[in-house]
């Protein structure tokens, strides 16, 4: 069993950190909500990995078709895809309106005139 | 006909009346609307609650589809508690709301605050009443982006940095849960509470549940502002308006507080993980440290609404610290704070909201003398800050007294004495508003003041009524509570 049989895990984990990572450590609003995508996404494909039937085909009713992919999980993202889309909208949203009253998208001049006023 | 249709009528009726409101884009309408759904959600809450205790737990399939491939609703004494508990403060909370958000929100925008009210009901209730772990996935995303949205409104600018911040935080913690639920997925192939419960044994010693709970308890945790994971939780309170102050202050922790016990006492019912690991004694740490920081620097804040919010992270402590005794005194102590701190934080909040009506703020150094051009409004927050603190007659009191009385059946003396000393830094926090708002005189050339409207002050003396109602006569309630946590120890049937 090599390391690449369980590619989409070792992906799931990088894109979960990189993603943890950006929202950690950087100052730009935008790049936070990035940072905060790239983690989502990283579930997502977690899910979808853990539907897959080796040698199974897309669950579609068909001749010979026996062996097939676990369909729950995908559904189960589509809604959560669903629920990430509103999230990054209203995250963006709210940017808007913060580049609106401080004139900034930088924590560290958000924080600098908040601490001023 | 209508009664075996509660349990949908009990989330649908809010989702239904959430769009309705932003299509009549008119404040005064929105209001009544949201008035009258959340005292019919009240009474429905009500008929389930007395419907459980009656006749045991109520099974809900949504759609007729049998669970586990359905999703279905299952409501035990637990729930029905935390339902009411929940619809209770936003019939109080709605009627107050009017001049409220006329006061803190632009005019443009009281339909949306409504509407994200609405929303934010729906979802709570949901989370509560859901017995399928990805379902409550979605109820907790919607209620969480409702109060993103709700916190945004305010008119204080510092409120859109404190709702990025908590939608952050927010959603990282939703995210843990649904890594967490994935991984249970994985290993049972089910996403059903009471079919988890039975299938998790079996599987409970892999480390991919290992990890899923670790997933879980995290991302509980930050959804709960469990120390020291609160972060989100002292500016998103502090600066949001008044109102969504005081119903998510009383509800939004209180349900994922419930999400905790459900998903640890019942999913994990069978799986023994308290035995494995040492999740309690962690907890117990977590909780007690808490408990003290809370409280210390809610001393030192000088705007009260960010002082109680700090108390918040102290009480949502004793919670922690009841639950993880893992006895049917200690969680009930836990389960009946969580009812008797949303009374009084509510009143607490509501007596703010009256306060920045009337001087603009809730900053300590503005409220000098106040007390007596607003005797109503401070009384109600003298008697709810009393019920903090935990004077006997108060709410405060009966869950204070069951806290200690666990703690002492499990022969944790040492955690009883922390609860004592715990609570007298709140009588500081509590004593230097009381001492502000009476003892100093009012600067003369402020404005004269006088009590808020009567549409807010009747809410606000409802909430501290109940506090002292409920603190007179807390066997009730105590009862209800045994009753939900011999629920939750013993699993469903």
């Amino acid at each position: 069993m090599g390391i690449l049989d369980h590619f989409n895990y070792w992906m799931v984990i990088v894109l979960m950190m990189a993603g943890l990572y950006t929202v950690i450590s950087r100052g730009n609003l935008i790049k936070q909500v990035v940072g905060l995508n790239v983690f989502q996404v990283s579930v997502f494909v977690l899910y979808i990995s853990m539907g897959k039937v080796s040698g199974g085909t897309a669950p579609i009713l068909g001749e010979g078709i026996t062996v097939y992919s676990n369909p729950l999980p995908h559904v189960l993202i589509l809604t959560a895809i669903v629920v990430g889309v509103a999230t990054t909208a209203l995250a963006l949203a709210l940017v808007v309106r913060i580049r609106k009253a401080y004139g900034s998208i930088e924590e560290d001049d958000i924080l600098k005139q908040e601490n001023g006023s | 006909m209508i009664a075996t249709q509660l349990p949908a009528i009990q989330v649908a009726l809010p989702l239904l009346a959430a769009p309705l409101v932003l299509i009549l884009r008119n404040g005064a309408l929105a209001w009544s609307v949201a008035v009258a759904v959340s005292w019919l959600s009240f009474a429905v809450a009500l008929a389930l609650l007395l419907r459980v205790l009656d006749g045991g737990t109520i099974v809900y399939l949504l759609g007729d589809w049998a669970a586990p491939w359905g999703i279905e609703y299952r409501i035990d004494e637990v729930n029905a508690f935390v339902l009411v508990i929940v619809t209770s403060v936003a019939a109080v909370v709605a009627p107050y709301a009017r001049r409220s958000v006329e006061a803190e929100v632009s005019s443009d925008r009281h339909y949306l605050f409504y509407t994200g009210f609405l929303l934010c009901l729906c979802g709570l209730l949901g989370i509560a009443i859901t017995g399928d772990v990805f379902n409550l996935f979605v109820f907790l995303e919607i209620s969480s982006l409702s109060s993103y949205l709700l916190i945004g409104l305010s008119r204080d600018r510092r409120a859109l940095t404190a709702a990025f911040r908590y939608l952050i935080l927010g959603t990282v913690g939703a995210t843990f849960y649904v890594i967490g639920i994935g991984l249970m997925y994985m290993m049972t192939g089910s996403l059903n509470m009471a079919d988890l419960a039975t299938r998790l044994p079996a599987v409970a010693d892999t480390t991919t549940i290992h990890a899923a709970l670790a997933f879980l308890t995290i991302g509980l945790a930050l959804k709960a502002a469990i120390f020291p994971l609160h972060l989100w939780l002292p500016n998103a309170y502090a600066h949001a308006p008044s109102v969504v102050t005081a119903f998510l202050a009383a509800t939004a922790t209180k349900v994922s507080i419930y999400v905790f016990l459900r998903i640890f006492l019942t999913v994990f019912s069978g799986a023994s993980i308290f035995e494995s690991f040492p999740l309690a004694d962690l907890l117990i740490v977590v909780a007690v440290l808490g408990m003290f920081t809370g409280s210390l620097v809610a001393i030192y804040q000088s705007d009260v609404k960010r002082a109680l919010a700090f108390s918040s992270v102290a009480q949502i402590g004793y919670m922690i610290l009841g639950i993880s005794l893992l006895s049917t005194a200690g969680v009930a102590a836990g389960i009946v704070h969580l009812f008797n701190h949303a009374l009084m934080k509510c009143a607490l909040f509501l007596a703010l909201g009256a306060v920045a009506l009337r001087i603009g703020s809730a900053r300590l150094d503005q409220m000098a003398g106040i007390g007596r051009e607003m005797p109503w409004t401070m009384a109600a927050f003298t008697v709810a800050g009393l019920s903090l603190i935990g004077v006997p007659a108060t709410v405060g009191f009966v869950s204070k007294w069951a806290l200690v009385m666990a703690t002492l059946e499990k022969d944790h003396v040492l955690l009883a004495v922390l609860i004592l000393l715990s609570s007298l830094l709140a009588v500081i926090y509590v004593w230097r508003v009381v001492e502000v708002a009476y003892f100093r005189d009012r600067p003369d050339d402020a404005a004269t003041l006088s009590d808020p409207p009567t549409s807010m002050l009747v809410p606000l003396w409802i909430m501290t009524g109940a506090a002292v109602y409920f603190g007179l006569d807390g066997t009730r309630v105590l009862d209800v509570a045994t009753a939900a946590a011999t629920r939750l120890l013993e699993g469903w049937p």
